[in-house]
């Protein structure tokens, strides 16, 4: 008993410690979980390019950057990179007819290589003392105070403010109706002279681009390029959208609008990596972190569905039915009693 | 104003279930036509629609529309002439997007889309009058996701999309099939008006012959594939649905078994 409540007060006094760093993390990840919102949510197209579309943009601005490139070039490369295999699962589901889960995991896994190609070995270090880095790790440690890992998230906050302001706007703009319709209803959308193979690449394309600059910016905060960065990307990625919407939906309901989606993707890739901080200040091994992003993603898949039907379940039926039979009885029984008194 | 001529359609050629859907359909429609089709299940008159606005590829024969062959035109391409209804009220319409952006979307049909806004402050004004026209209320709901409408009230706002750009064509593929009567004599009689304010060339496949030969100048009878009977002018107007059926019966040999078809058979609609 003493253990767990020492355990606990561990928890609760290392906790803010590795707030800045759960935070900027879950930031930059935030970056991917709006990319992922883009095919997921608006596209409807579960795309799983992004596990190698993040490694291939960390490659590219990890290596870029180790050969003199300016972070800020190394990052728009990245972006590009991540654009680039977006538009090849692009082509394979819509010019060659490979079903859209398919496409993502032919190029995920052909982006493997690309990786290894790209990083010419498996992974590829950079030092925040010799090269300048946009984001890292080494500057959110609370005891370097607050004006340096407060800027280190600030900026992470900007760079995901000025992307959901660019996608508020892109979708807003002719062309962005088009993919909004693409995603809701591909027949009406055909019907309205809309070439929805394009929008569904062209929607591929931005997903993965930035997923592709999430990887950039991943790269740079822990100072590295691993070919297997990307394994399990997805699933974070999931895990926020859904995260953020369950959430956003319950605080702001009809009101949800499109930059509050937005912004609940990056708050649910907080959160996400808030819950695994503390799970594993609790002393879960660094060995179950992709067992534990399976879990979540599958309880936060899960409880829509049976919290729906536990309102609509044949069990329920079965059990008001006996109920209302056995009111009938009592009634019944109530009455004839009533009867007899009045005889 | 659209041309037809010796259409033919095979669906799963070669294989157990090849179907003879277009038989060599030939047709040819006036500026300001508006025809019905009528026939049994699996008569090809969904078909010929399809066809028309290119779902598929046809097998042979051409379809002009304003002297134009557009066999070769995709789907996305030939809506730029075309404006259609479907049986299925959620068929026509995004859900999950606003009624003032499925009318903005309408509104381009056709038009090169880019970075210019989805939808102007000027076109909302638009909408909003053209809305009140409907005489449903949706003019004070713009801003609501069309997935809250009835069946009825989305496909009259269908309607009004397919006609928002004059279309050369209009395409109503049993539309108002899903509706219950009162909802679809109303849409009915909002695509007459619709149809004949903009002075449109139409086609409109219905199962009730009651309504064939109330609505349109002209009306088709398809059976196999095949028009099997064409009737327009005054002809049409003396028209009953004894009549129909029995041309019918003449026609293809066989009787016109189809339970929607029979108990539509006194729908005065």
């Amino acid at each position: 008993m003493g253990n767990i409540i020492d355990r606990i007060i561990y928890v609760v006094t290392s906790l803010p410690n590795t707030l800045p760093g759960t935070v900027s993390q879950g930031l930059i990840w935030g970056v991917l979980a709006i990319g992922v919102y883009i095919t997921y949510k608006i596209l409807d197209f579960a795309d799983l390019t992004v596990d190698g579309s993040i490694g291939t943009g960390g490659a590219v601005a990890i290596i870029l950057i180790a050969n003199g490139v300016p972070m800020w070039v190394a990052l728009i490369c990245a972006f590009a990179a991540g654009c680039l295999a977006g538009l090849i699962t692009g082509l394979l589901n819509t010019l060659l007819g490979i079903p859209g889960i398919l496409a993502g995991i032919l190029t995920q896994i052909g982006l493997y290589s690309v990786n290894l190609v790209i990083l010419d070995g498996a992974n590829k270090s950079i030092s925040v003392d010799k090269f300048s880095l946009l984001l890292s790790s080494r500057r959110v440690a609370v005891s370097g105070g607050f004006s340096v890992f407060g800027w280190e998230i600030g900026k992470a906050i900007i760079i995901v403010a000025v992307i959901i302001a660019a996608l508020y706007w892109f979708f807003g703009t002719e062309y962005g109706f088009t993919i909004r319709s693409t995603g809701c209803n591909a027949n009406m959308a055909r019907a309205q002279g809309i070439n929805t193979k394009k929008s569904t690449v062209i929607a591929l394309v931005l997903s993965n681009g930035l997923v592709g600059l999430a990887g950039g910016l991943l790269a740079q905060y822990q100072g590295f390029a691993d070919v297997n960065m990307g394994r399990g990307a997805i699933v974070i990625g999931l895990a926020s959208v859904i995260i953020g919407d369950v959430l956003g939906t319950a605080i702001f309901r009809k009101r949800f609008n499109f930059v509050a989606r937005l912004s609940f993707c990056a708050c649910g890739a907080i959160i996400y990596y808030l819950v695994l901080s503390i799970v594993m200040l609790f002393g879960l091994p660094a060995t179950f972190n992709k067992l534990f992003s399976a879990v979540i993603v599958a309880i936060f898949l899960a409880v829509p569905y049976l919290k729906k039907s536990s309102k609509n379940s044949y069990r329920r039926a079965a059990r008001n039915s006996l109920k209302a039979k056995l009111l009938n009885m009592e009634t019944e029984e109530k009455g004839a009693a009533d009867n007899a008194d009045a005889d | 104003m659209l041309t037809l001529t010796d259409v033919r359609k095979t669906f799963n050629a070669g294989t157990i279930n090849e179907r003879k859907a277009l038989n060599g359909v030939s047709l040819s429609l006036e500026e300001g036509d508006f025809v019905t089709i009528i026939g049994g299940n699996g008569a090809g008159k969904s078909t010929t629609l399809n066809a028309v606005a290119g779902v598929w590829p046809i097998d042979s024969g051409s379809i002009e529309i304003n002297g134009k062959n557009v066999v070769g035109l995709p789907e996305h391409k030939r809506a730029a002439f075309i404006g259609r209804v479907f049986q299925d009220p959620m068929t026509g319409t995004a859900a999950t997007m606003e009624i003032q952006e499925n009318l903005a979307l309408a509104k381009r049909r056709g038009q090169m889309r880019g970075l210019g806004w989805g939808i102007t402050k000027k076109e909302r004004e638009e909408y909003h009058e053209l809305l009140k026209t409907l005489d449903l209320g949706l003019e004070d709901r713009m801003t609501s996701k069309v997935g809250l409408l009835s069946g009825g009230q989305r496909q009259a706002l269908t309607l009004l999309m397919a006609t928002l750009k004059k279309p050369d064509i209009l395409l109503l593929d049993e539309h108002t099939a899903a509706l219950d009567p009162k909802t679809a004599a109303k849409v009915l009689e909002l695509s007459d008006k619709i149809i004949e304010e903009n002075h449109l060339t139409a086609m409109m496949v219905t199962h009730n012959m009651a309504a064939a030969i109330k609505h349109g100048n002209r009306l088709i009878m398809m059976s196999n594939g095949r028009i099997i009977y064409d009737v327009k002018g005054e002809e049409k107007k003396h028209l009953t649905v004894d009549m129909l059926l029995q041309k019918f019966e003449e026609a293809s040999g066989s009787k016109l078994v189809n339970d929607r078809m029979l108990f539509s058979k006194d729908d005065t609609e």
